[in-house]
């Protein structure tokens, strides 16, 4: 392991000596640390790693934060990076990981994710999406896509369609990947309650996919979906923080600054929430101790459902905090965002956006499901669905 | 705050807690201790006998040189965990932290070898509901001799020396058979109270009262988050697993969503309650961050523990209102813990001026 951390120590120097960031173009650094396979060491060699265990991606971080080295903003890329290169790497052909991985991590193509639909919420497999082959040649999609985050930014799409509407519901689904410029694509806004379009609803109108861009079988799209959602969750409860790094900050600060706003009653709730959110803190570093240990637990499956909650009522008390500005709101215009920032701006923004974090990546009420189902064990919910051809279901 | 606390057990700690289990498996079955609680012995001398002779859990906190183990905190709350998980009826958190930490505190080396042997168990003389840092009641001193009753005090009839603090600022040893100790009739059967009537003994100085109980008191709210802990495990293992069994509307009644969301809820507060248990241990062994470490466990901790033995004795409909159930025990040792070494409100309060999020 130390041996490991000196090698790649001594790596990351190289790359440093014969691309100086301060004499490099930034994407030009990216791909030669790609190349290097300092991008995800725990990627295999030739991918942009060097198949080490994804705990010494820190080593290289380090260095190169320290060396003022330019970093491919994973925030902006956040469903390349999460979702899409996890799924590609377990599924995809040489060819397909030789095509995206690279400009995927650089963050030189933008990726987004074609799930969710109108008629497909928490009940995901029920997609309507139709993929239809075209005498063993192309696919042609068409269908409506809906709570797509970068969509009016991506380049490329995970998208998971309907392929054989006679088999139940689950068994009928092929997974591919999108390119988004196809002129059958189109991308249209949905504005949210913060007045902000973060999302997008995406139209599917005969677009031809060809089948080099199937990942995984014909069929096979729900369980190759399953690592993409996996994945989904591994990224939410993965954060390290610092004390007070959350949505606690924010109101805390207003506290300590304005003495003014200060009552009784808001004091108790501030420190019940404050203890609440320290104690998150402590669940998730102590969850990311695990995994750098090699105990993953189940205690991932909690974090979202914790951290939707108490965005949402510290969040809401701040706004009470405020008083009369609390009945203000910063800005309505219509806006769409490349970054999702859920502590930026004002109280009454972060309040609105909060109200999202129980539903996107799995509502809570699902996910205390998979809880009491997966992890205590408990009897599943009755099912009339499992083995009913899809196209036979009520809807 | 430079760097994290280690949140994990280690191997170590997982064998402690396995010999631990183990042996309360053998010692503190749920039949024998609700028949206890009704004797005239409370406490379980033979689990005692062997976590301590056998196990030699007494002198966990307490150096090698004084005979102790001079081990830490950590292992002392996974003892707690265990304990907790059987809401066993021995003085370990009130001797083997409370009392062991005063005399650490005094630099007591004569009866610190002494509970490390466990030849000796001691209780600090001051209620259970005392907070680090809050006004307790002392015994006056005159005439060299010391006068006065205290009451609420934990464990004492297990007790073979009491810490008793005096007006005159010392705290000081007193034999068990020099006092009057009488019963309280207890919410928590498992942890009784008893009163301590002191009439005229001379006792002996340990030192200066105030730090010696700060740091006592400290360390129990602590470590009293991973009795909590497994308090609440064991409400939330035991209640999953009766409601898997449990049939009714020809159904397993943990399958109905409404049941499977309250136990979902559950185990969510118990992951973070171990978390914050673990930091609160982590922060009291290494010395760093301990009073917002331990602030933050107290404050969490005994709302969780609450709601979990509140939700077992629901969840298992009439049988969890019965004595016979052990469930009960839990309620009462939960409610208990509640208000021991300060309530969450207390540790809140402590903690606003520590984190500076102070009151209008």
């Amino acid at each position: 392991m130390t041996g490991d951390a000196a090698g790649l120590r001594r790596r990351t120097a190289a790359l440093l000596a014969a691309h100086p960031p301060a004499g490099t173009g930034r994407l030009d650094f990216l791909r030669a640390r790609f190349d290097a396979g300092l991008a995800w060491v725990h990627f295999p060699e030739g991918l942009g790693g060097l198949g080490l265990p994804r705990s010494l991606q820190a080593v290289v971080d380090a260095e190169l934060e320290a060396a003022g080295a330019p970093g491919n903003d994973p925030r902006r890329i956040g469903i390349g990076l999460g979702m899409a290169a996890p799924t590609i790497l377990a599924y995809g052909t040489e060819e397909q990981k030789r095509r995206h991985l690279r400009p995927l991590w650089t963050g030189e193509e933008v990726w987004c994710q074609l799930f969710s639909e109108p008629g497909a919420g928490s009940d995901l497999a029920a997609l309507g999406t139709r993929a239809v082959r075209e005498d063993g040649g192309d696919w042609v999609v068409n269908g409506q896509k809906v709570w797509t985050s970068s969509a009016h930014l991506a380049r490329w799409a995970i998208l998971i369609a309907r392929t054989d509407p006679d088999a139940p519901k689950h068994a009928g689904i092929t997974y591919f990947l999108c390119d988004m410029s196809d002129p059958g694509v189109e991308v249209r806004p949905l504005r949210q309650i913060t007045g902000e379009a973060e999302f997008n609803e995406v139209f599917l109108t005969d677009v031809r996919i060809p089948d080099s861009r199937r990942l995984g079988g014909i069929g096979d799209g729900w369980k190759v979906a399953r690592t993409t959602l996996d994945n989904e969750r591994v990224a939410i409860g993965g954060m390290r923080l610092p004390r007070e790094g959350g949505m606690i900050g924010p109101v805390a600060r207003t506290w300590r600054e304005r003495p003014e706003l200060r009552t009784h009653e808001l004091h108790q709730r501030l420190l019940t929430l404050w203890v609440e959110a320290e104690v998150s803190r402590l669940t998730a570093e102590r969850l990311r101790q695990q995994l750098v240990a090699g105990q993953p637990g189940p205690e991932g499956a909690g974090m979202k459902l914790a951290f939707a909650r108490l965005n949402q009522e510290i969040s809401g008390l701040e706004v009470e905090l405020r008083g009369e500005e609390g009945l203000l709101y910063d800005d309505w215009t219509m806006r769409r965002p490349e970054l999702v920032d859920f502590t930026g701006r004002d109280a009454g923004y972060r309040y609105l956006r909060a109200k999202g974090n129980s539903i996107e990546g799995g509502t809570s009420e699902v996910l205390l499901n998979v809880v009491a189902e997966r992890v205590l064990g408990l009897p599943a919910e009755p099912r009339t669905d499992k083995d009913v051809a899809w196209k036979d279901l009520a809807r | 705050m430079s760097t994290q606390p280690d949140l994990l057990y280690s191997e170590e700690e997982e064998a402690l807690r396995a010999a631990v289990r183990d042996l309360l498996a053998d010692h503190c079955d749920a039949a024998g201790v609700i028949a206890r609680t009704e004797s005239d012995a409370p406490h379980d001398v033979a689990a005692w006998k062997a976590l301590t002779d056998g196990m030699g859990l007494a002198g966990l906190l307490i150096p090698e040189d004084l005979g102790g183990q001079g081990a830490s905190h950590r292992e002392a709350a996974v003892v707690l965990e265990e304990l907790g998980r059987a809401v066993a009826p021995v003085p370990y958190l009130t001797s083997a932290v409370v009392a062991t930490e005063a005399l650490l505190e005094c630099g007591a080396g004569n009866l610190l070898t002494r509970l490390a042997s466990a030849t000796r168990v001691a209780a600090l003389a001051v209620p259970l509901s005392t907070a680090a840092g809050h006004a307790h009641p002392a015994v006056r001193r005159e005439g060299g001799v010391l006068r006065g009753r205290l009451t609420g005090v934990a464990d004492a009839v297990a007790a073979d020396v009491l810490l008793v603090p005096a007006d005159d600022g010392g705290l000081y040893a007193v034999d068990a058979a020099d006092v009057t100790l009488t019963p309280q009739s207890s919410l928590d059967l498992t942890r009784p109270l008893a009163s301590v009537t002191l009439d005229g003994v001379s006792g002996r100085l340990l030192g200066d009262a105030g730090p010696a109980v700060r740091r006592a008191l400290r360390a129990g709210a602590g470590l009293l988050a991973s009795e909590q802990l497994g308090l609440t495990e064991w409400s939330l293992t035991e209640t999953v697993r009766y409601l898997k069994e449990r049939r009714q509307f020809n159904r397993p009644v943990g399958g109905f969503q409404a049941l499977k969301h309250r136990l979902a809820q559950l185990w969510l507060e118990a992951v973070n309650l171990r978390a914050a248990a673990r930091g609160a241990a982590d922060a009291l062994a290494t010395g760093e961050d301990v009073d917002v470490a331990v602030a933050v466990a107290q404050a969490f901790a005994a709302p969780v523990a609450v709601h979990a033995a509140e939700e077992a004795v629901q969840l298992h409909g009439g049988i969890g209102m019965t004595w016979e159930h052990p469930a009960h025990l839990y309620l009462k040792r939960a409610k208990a813990d509640s208000i021991a070494y300060g309530t969450a409100g207390a540790h809140r309060a402590a903690l606003a001026e520590r984190i500076d999020l102070r009151a209008p």
